[in-house]
């Protein structure tokens, strides 16, 4: 509950600024409406009809917050024009590239450190692979996938939310794999432990908060890819869909809402995410030294 | 209880070329190890030779960065020597090693945060193959050891840094070692804790009549614990004096006023001038 002041105060001076914003950004279309109609409307009026535009330049919070409970609320989920639908559709393929992202992380972390070969091959690639704009890199997947009889486009969006959420999970994962001092290494030693039982018993239990850590970084690109690969993919559901079908026939409501479903998309998986780690900190001794 | 023998002193014993000295759990011969740093060679142990019997209370005292823990780590496998031999049990010290002659104590407890103490003593006899029935009933019975019994299910954050390194201990002893090999084991502990754990350790030791090698810098622990006293000097790492303890077996705190362990303590003081560790 101490937290809920500063948010609060944040959500607030955000609101303050985007409603400012909408007075400034839709003011032109409402002087040349009054212009044209020959009235010169006093300041009320102007703010008045800055705050209802159906194509506003940038609407105001309110009508966003009204589209997201019409999309979320009014439409059936089924819908092509619910935002729960999308949204669903959305998830879906975020958890999909999530959990593509964690094993392919994990795998490759793991081999990189059991194998010195691997450590000097994989490494580099896997860093380059986050150098190329994954924008570029998402028609070709597609693609490439249909071409491999992918029959969806489930599985190239996917692939894509995997390409972005593998990253973090693999770089953590080494950090953790390889957290284990001298000390603990040579206590093993002592106790002429295998390779496999160092690995079981003290390389694999000392990288799971690292493993947890990295899960919310992952799950937040995973969000990014899968938004990023319904946008150039001829998709025509998902929220990045709807995102692009918003600003091509030029409704920016489409648009904000999408974007703020996103956004609440976004909170809630790392929501989850966070409760999942702090089970796991839990069980795995409160976390402390 | 009297080790003492004339003409034991290892140290200037050359002709035992043989590996092995009969009776000896740990026998080094002309051991040397030198680091390779970047700031040259490092000698942190040249040309040590002790013998270490069955059943001894060994300490090894010496100012800081004369060998003492090398010298350690060189029993246990985890250095390996440049020169010179040493056996464990009649075999070289890999072999003793993977055979699981030891139960080595680190300075720091260094307890697996995330298992809770129970497991952490589990650790050993987990990877060493126990069954589960074995297992529990060597956790339980160490802990006792210990006087840790109840924090079984405790985790070491929990724990006060003086009961980590009796678990620690604990987890040592859980297996069938009969060597045990302690690193400054109380070293960041206070003065009064110190004293408990040492008289425990008496204790133990005279139960489970483990052969134990103990490195510590203060000087009434080394007299009071050990029957033999190991006194060594720095640049490069050598053993300058081998004491042995006329004190008896049975020892209350209250012996550190007695004249005998007075006069040891002189003795090791004076070993410790001699190899003129403090005084450059
Ligand atoms: N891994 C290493 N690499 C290089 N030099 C080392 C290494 N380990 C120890 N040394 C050096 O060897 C010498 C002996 O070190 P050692 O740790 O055995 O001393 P010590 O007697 O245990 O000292 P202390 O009482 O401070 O623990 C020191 O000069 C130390 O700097
Ligand atoms: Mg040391």
């Amino acid at each position: 509950m101490k937290r809920f002041g500063p948010v609060l105060v944040v959500v607030l001076t955000i609101f303050a600024i985007w409603y400012v914003g909408s007075f400034l950004m839709n003011r032109t279309w409402v002087m040349d409406q009054a212009a044209r109609a020959g009235t010169d409307p006093g300041f009320t009026e102007v703010l008045r009809d800055t705050m209802n535009q159906d194509r506003a330049k940038l609407p105001a919070p309110h009508q966003v917050a009204a589209e997201l409970y019409d999309g979320v609320v009014n439409k059936k989920v089924t819908s092509k024009r619910s935002l729960v639908y999308h949204g669903f559709i959305t998830f879906q393929t975020t958890m999909a590239g999530f959990v593509l992202g964690i094993v392919a992380g994990v795998v490759l972390a793991v081999a990189i450190v059991l194998s010195r070969f691997a450590d000097l091959t994989l490494m580099p690639w896997a860093i380059i692979s986050q150098t190329i704009p994954v924008v570029a890199l998402a028609p070709m997947i597609v693609v490439l996938a249909n071409a491999a009889g992918a029959g969806s486009l489930l599985v190239p969006k996917a692939i894509i939310a995997g390409y972005l959420s593998f990253f973090p999970v693999l770089v953590s994962m080494v950090a953790g794999l390889r957290s284990p001092g001298g000390m603990q290494l040579d206590l093993l030693r002592t106790y002429g432990a295998s390779p496999g039982q160092v690995f079981w018993k003290l390389r694999l239990p000392a990288s799971l908060p690292y493993f947890f850590a990295s899960l919310k970084i992952a799950v937040a690109a995973s969000l990014v890819g899968t938004i990023v690969g319904e946008l150039p993919t001829g998709a025509i559901s998902g929220l990045g869909a709807r995102m692009l079908i918003g600003s091509q026939f030029g409704n920016p409501m489409i648009m904000w809402s999408a974007l703020f479903a996103a956004a609440i998309l976004a909170a809630m998986l790392i929501w989850i995410v966070s409760g999942i780690e702090k089970i796991a900190v839990r069980m795995m001794g409160g976390g402390q030294t | 209880m009297q080790n003492a023998k004339p003409g034991d002193r290892p140290l200037s014993d050359p002709l035992s070329q043989d590996m092995t000295t009969p009776g000896a759990v740990i026998s080094a011969r002309g051991l040397s190890l030198t680091f390779q740093t970047n700031d040259g060679p490092v000698h942190a142990l040249k040309d040590v030779s002790l013998d270490i019997k069955k059943g001894e209370f060994v300490s090894f005292i010496g100012p800081s960065g004369c060998g003492k823990t090398t010298f350690l780590r060189c029993m246990a496998d985890l250095e390996h020597p440049t020169g010179g031999s040493i056996t464990v049990n009649g075999v070289s010290a890999q072999e003793a090693r993977k055979a699981r002659a030891y139960g080595y104590v680190f300075q720091a407890a260094g307890l697996y945060p995330w298992r809770t103490i129970g497991g952490n003593i589990r650790l050993p006899l987990e990877i060493m193959g126990y069954s589960k029935a074995d297992q529990a009933e060597r956790v339980a019975r160490v802990l006792e050891l210990v006087e840790l019994a109840g924090f079984e299910k405790k985790f070491p954050w929990q724990l006060s840094g003086g009961m980590q390194q009796r678990a620690s201990i604990a987890r040592a002893l859980a297996f069938d070692a009969d060597i045990l090999l302690m690193d400054e084991p109380f070293g960041a502990l206070d003065e009064i804790v110190r004293d408990h754990l040492n008289e425990q350790l008496l204790a133990l030791w005279a139960r489970t009549g483990k052969t134990i090698a103990f490195v510590t810098h203060s000087i009434p622990e080394a007299v009071y614990l050990s029957t033999k006293i190991v006194v060594m000097s720095p640049r490069p790492g050598r053993i300058s004096d081998v004491i042995d303890s006329p004190l008896p077996k049975e020892r209350p705190l209250e012996i550190r006023d007695t004249p005998e362990f007075i006069e040891i303590a002189h003795r090791v003081r004076d070993g410790l001038r001699a190899g003129h560790g403090y005084d450059d």
